[in-house]
């Protein structure tokens, strides 16, 4: 379990002033000066040694995104993006940041910019996150008149703005591209790719995306060290981690944990288990709703970090945890997602627009038992058109967790099929 | 340059192209429904993917630019799978009513689902539909099969300039509409139907009309406005069904106007298809011997100083060398190619062609319009000159009325004599041609048929001298005429000859009583009210103007119906081919003159088409080189003068109804009450 001196987030729960003051006494600010002053290079560095793996979802390394900004800032500016559509299911991290250790973010976002060379950040927050924006921008200007950011931010010699820009509610513009086309103005559909963000991102410029969480953590690994941060989780999978602990557990709740951190572990040291104990357990879904669910047996033994989910055919997603006991109908439960997705879905590719209502159909009938059981295979098929054939990875996000109920509950599909046909009620 | 496999093949490409382009270099058809050469890319139907190795994921091969030793595969059994996959997801909501479709036979989607579909469907649930959407008169929308290629939107957006087409709601919600439910203000909406895939945009007028297995396609040169498209003339027996562009990089690339496309129902209404003779102030039908020999009679009987001609904006160049020869062989020297009054100086072929060309107007660097509404006057044109302002670095700059171009236009004023200020260097304007490499002048018809026309011809000279226009290498100084026929009449000479009177002298003497007969060949766009007692000849296709006049009509053919020659405005001599032939017991305009001139006894040298396009190759040596564009050298044109402070005005008010075609179609009509209500009043009726 992580010490409590090891916790990143210290005001996670919110007992304390979340304003400029209280943010100094836990640490924030302190130094940054002195970070900045080591130089890109030694920015960028120290990051790709912590491993830091992106903290949105995909895990992709923080520091070697950084590195792929040009060396040299050309006739285009440079931006960092800061992604805070906090949309997946079952993910509750940034908020929670935003709300309560706003100044870990803004100053994050300083260093980050100043190692990708820019000298704007844009924070493109969820719409409702109504509050949460206000009390960001109020951190922002609090920093602004502290002289922490603006120009020659916290003496740096670097000027540094942040703005705050405030999403519609919509879950595609959680993607970087999207969310890209959105801030500018647009319609929020993903990008093609290439080119990618580093190269033509925001209005044309080289442009540094990254979830509210990856830069938030940045200024702790600054001032303690990439050793003592790749001090926790396993190898590749370094570092603490917001979990998000929801459904059927005694106390649902957000913590800071070690990366690698066994599940049962998780659950049972911070959320009070499971209800009704372990044995009551049904399946988890371990990243957010984009992920396929794991069984009880696998929940048994199963790591939380990045390689270890991936080896059970799952993932760590946005590392949201949503436990499912004996009394959830995981089909209704699936079919919900889907229905989701089919709803989410931008209608820019053939696959995902087509796909993801065909999907949620055929899901609502299977729910009911109102299908053959030729059905369920062709269900998988179809999943298998969608899946990885479109610009974004939302068409995966809504074949994932059909996979998933189709390869751990195929006999609770059947059974509804078989119990319809037979007169009898499905569900 | 990168250097690639792809299918085991090795192709070395400039960089940037992407692995779909290099595909087709090499022959490698890879299909597709979003991806489309002259629009951006959107890569949003996903039939396109390809297998690319070391990609972890199946990539789409229109928007993935080419990289050094890249090994491509495009019809691995992934790859196969793929195309099936999606194809299959385009169908499930797709309507399937290819029977009841008018696309069905040259539908996209029709071709893909034959090599990629299923031959059933496993689609259980209910198809969805879209609300019934109303395009205006020429698209007919049936949003419920589409594809969502957003094809439509990138072109309206792009090259037409006008945003007015979008992607509404999304996920399977997603629609295709103009925001705000109108039609779309377009005069290239047309190719809309051609860029759609599918059945969604379809051709209104032509709805339900034929399927295109029974048409019979001839391609050939577009007449209704001055470019000289390339079109191909769709027809079924001895009717026009429709026309499409067809592909001419040097001219229209792949659109066309909607005046061009839409008013081929005009063909089939109006026609003139036997001869008539007036009298007792009604029109009688008539033979063509009793016609001819009236007619002879008349041109015998008259003085031939008190014989003139007018040729039309739609005569061919065969018929109006014949008519040139006709009237030489009477000893008249009024003649006059020019109806609209244009005081264009024929002496000097530069000072009356668009030097620049159109593929030209991709290389200037500035322009200024002067009397000019492009977008009315030639708007596949003007998508060529938005297409270069989208590259940027271009300004452009008006003299003339405002209008809205689709392009950001410095409009400098009204007056035609801006023209002397920037020549003189007076005006800041002339600073910025002066310091383009290859700066343009665009000179319209709304600045030549003033009073002043000639002196603002040569107004405008001084200023093309002055600034660089013309330089070695470059000739920016460019005419946008309004007429197909125009620059070839000038070409041929079809001018006043010695002595005698232009289109001005002609109608002035006609008003005194001065001229005994006046042929009219095809000409409808002048004050017919001015030509006073003398006997009127109307040679032409449609009961327009000229016919309502004349007291003779001989039925001619029409630009589709006939195997005839057109100069376009860049001086490129160009022939139609003949789609189907003339209605009734109307005949090829230069076998009437021949014909006519043997009722004269005075035949005409030639009985061939052949023979006929040798002389006119004699008279100029342009006629010669068909499809070349012919340039000409730089001289003295226009004639020095003060020129007056009034407003320039356009040529062209009604782009739909601009000859007896376009105002015998109800389709432009419609089009007219459409697009061009706004200027009529409107009443507590109109909604």
């Amino acid at each position: 379990m992580l010490a409590d001196k090891d916790r990143i987030f210290t005001n996670l729960y919110g007992q304390h002033d979340w304003r400029l003051a209280g943010a100094k006494t836990r640490g924030d600010w302190d130094g940054t000066k002195d970070i900045l002053a080591k130089g890109r290079d030694a920015i960028i560095n120290e990051m790709k040694a912590s491993g830091l793996r992106g903290r949105g979802g995909a895990g992709f390394s923080t520091g070697v995104k950084w590195s792929f900004m040009p060396k040299e800032v050309g006739a285009r500016p440079h931006f960092l993006v800061v992604n805070a559509d906090e949309g997946e299911p079952g993910t509750c991290k940034d908020r929670e940041i935003i709300r309560h250790d706003p100044h870990k973010l803004i100053e994050g976002c300083l260093i980050a910019g100043f190692a990708v060379g820019a000298h704007a950040a844009y924070i493109y927050i969820r719409g409702e996150f109504f509050r949460e924006a206000e009390r960001l921008q109020t951190a922002i200007d609090e920093a602004r008149a502290a002289g922490l950011l603006g120009a020659n931010a916290c003496g740096s010699g670097w000027d540094f703005e942040v703005y705050v820009h405030r999403g519609m509610g919509a879950y595609v513009c959680g993607e970087e591209s999207a969310l890209i086309e959105s801030l500018e103005g647009k319609k929020g559909q993903p990008r093609l790719k290439p080119p990618f963000p580093a190269g033509v991102g925001l209005y044309g410029c080289p442009t540094t995306v990254n979830n509210v969480e990856s830069i938030a953590v940045g200024p702790t690994i600054m001032r303690r060290g990439a050793t003592w941060f790749s001090s926790f989780g396993r190898q590749n999978n370094s570092g603490t981690k917001l979990f998000c602990i929801s459904g059927h557990v005694n106390k649902p709740c957000n913590v800071e944990e070690s990366m690698s951190i066994p599940l049962k572990e998780l659950i049972e040291k911070h959320a009070g288990g499971v209800r009704g104990g372990w044995d009551n357990l049904l399946a988890v879904i371990p990243g957010g709703s984009s992920v396929p669910m794991i069984t009880k047996e696998i929940c048994e033994n199963v790591l939380m970090d990045f390689d270890a989910l991936r080896e059970v055919r799952s993932g760590l997603g946005t590392a949201a945890v949503i436990v499912m006991d004996k009394s959830t109908d995981v089909v209704r439960a699936i079919t919900r997602l889907s229905k989701f997705y089919k709803h989410e879905s931008c209608g820019q590719c053939t696959p995902c627009r087509e796909g993801t209502g065909w999907m949620w159909r055929m899901m609502e009938r299977l729910a009911e038992g109102n299908a053959t059981i030729d059905e369920i295979a062709l269900l998988e098929e179809v999943t298998k058109q969608v899946e990885g054939n479109t610009i974004c990875a939302l068409a995966d996000a809504a074949a994932w967790p059909i996979q998933g109920l189709i390869r751990h509950f195929r006999p609770e599909l059947e059974r509804r099929v078989i119990a319809r046909q037979s007169g009898g009620r499905a569900a | 340059m990168p250097k690639l496999t792809i299918d085991g093949r090795e192709i070395e490409v400039a960089p940037g192209t992407t692995i779909i382009q290099a595909a087709e270099v090499l022959g490698i058809e890879i299909p597709r429904f979003c991806y489309h050469e002259r629009l951006t890319i959107a890569g949003n139907c996903r039939m396109c993917l390809v297998e690319v190795e070391k990609a972890p994921k199946l990539v789409a091969s229109c928007s993935m630019p080419v990289g050094e030793g890249m090994v491509v595969k495009t019809a691995t059994p992934n790859v196969l799978k793929a195309r099936r996959g999606v194809m299959e997801l385009m169908l499930i909501n797709h309507p399937l009513d290819c029977p009841i479709c008018d696309q069905g036979g040259e539908c996209d989607l029709q071709d893909q689902a034959v090599a990629f579909g299923r031959d059933r469907g496993r689609f259980a649930e209910a198809k969805h539909a879209v609300r019934q959407k109303d395009f205006g008169p020429l698209i007919k929308a049936e949003m419920t099969r589409c594809i969502h290629c957003t094809r439509c939107i990138r072109f309206s957006t792009e090259v037409a300039g006008v945003p007015q087409l979008g992607g509404i709601g999304r996920g399977e919600h997603m629609e295709i509409d103009t925001y705000v439910t109108k039609a779309l203000e377009s005069e290239l909406s047309g190719n809309l139907i051609d860029l759609c895939p599918v059945g969604a945009l379809t051709n209104k007028p032509y709805a339900f009309k034929a399927r295109p297995w029974e048409l019979k396609k001839t391609e050939s040169i577009d007449a209704l406005d001055a470019l000289g498209s390339h079109i191909r003339i769709d027809a079924r027996g001895a009717e026009v069904m429709r026309i499409l562009p067809s592909n001419c990089d040097d001219l229209n690339e792949e659109w066309l106007g909607d005046k061009s496309r839409f008013s081929c129902d005009g063909l089939a209404r109006q026609r003139l298809d036997q001869p008539y003779i007036r009298e007792n102030g009604k029109l009688r039908p008539a033979s063509w011997d009793e016609a001819l020999a009236l007619a002879a009679s008349k041109l015998k009987g008259a003085r031939p100083d008190q014989v003139a001609a007018i040729a039309g904006d739609l005569a061919c160049a065969e018929s109006m060398a014949a008519l040139k020869d006709l009237l030489d062989g009477l000893g008249s020297p009024h003649r006059d190619c020019r109806q609209d009054g244009a005081r264009l100086d024929p002496a000097v072929r530069a000072g009356y062609l668009f030097n620049a060309t159109i593929a030209g107007i991709e290389q200037a660097d500035a322009l200024l319009l002067v009397g000019t509404n492009p977008r009315k006057e030639a708007p596949v044109l003007n998508a060529r000159i938005r297409k270069r302002w989208l590259k940027g670095k271009f300004p452009v700059a008006a003299i003339g009325p405002k209008a809205d171009l689709t392009y950001r236009v410095d409009h400098l004023g009204t007056s035609a004599a801006l023209l002397d200020a920037i020549a003189k260097g007076t005006h800041p304007f002339a600073a910025t041609l002066k310091a383009a490499q290859k700066p343009m002048l665009i000179l319209g018809m709304g600045a030549l048929r003033r009073q002043d026309g000639a002196q603002i011809q040569a107004a405008a000279r001084g200023l093309a001298e002055a600034c660089g226009l013309v330089k070695e290498g470059w000739n920016g100084f460019s005419v946008l005429h309004t007429a197909a026929a125009r620059v070839g009449g000038l070409d041929l000479g079809f001018v006043p000859g010695a002595g005698g009177k232009d289109i001005h002298g002609i109608l002035d003497g006609a008003t005194k009583g001065e001229m005994a007969v006046v042929y009219l060949l095809g000409a409808d766009e002048i004050d017919m009210s001015r030509l006073g007692k003398a006997f009127v000849i109307y040679q032409g296709h449609h009961g327009d103007a000229g016919a309502h006049r004349a007291d003779l009509i001989l039925p001619g053919a029409a630009y589709t119906e006939k195997n005839a020659t057109y100069v376009n405005t860049e001086g490129r001599a160009q022939r139609t081919t003949l789609a189907v032939f003339p209605p009734g017991q109307a005949r090829e305009d230069w076998k009437i003159l021949r014909a006519l001139s043997d009722a004269l006894g005075k035949p005409l040298p030639y009985d061939s088409l052949s023979q006929v396009r040798a002389r006119l190759a004699a008279i100029n040596p342009v006629f010669g080189q068909p499809g070349k564009r012919v340039g000409a050298a730089w001289g003295a044109f226009g004639s020095p003068g003060a020129v007056a402070d009034a407003a320039l005005a356009t040529a062209i008010d009604n782009y739909y109804m601009t000859d007896p075609i376009g105002r015998a179609s109800p389709t432009m009509a419609v089009s007219v009450e459409t697009f061009l209500a706004g200027a009529k009043p409107r009443t507590g009726t109109h909604g």
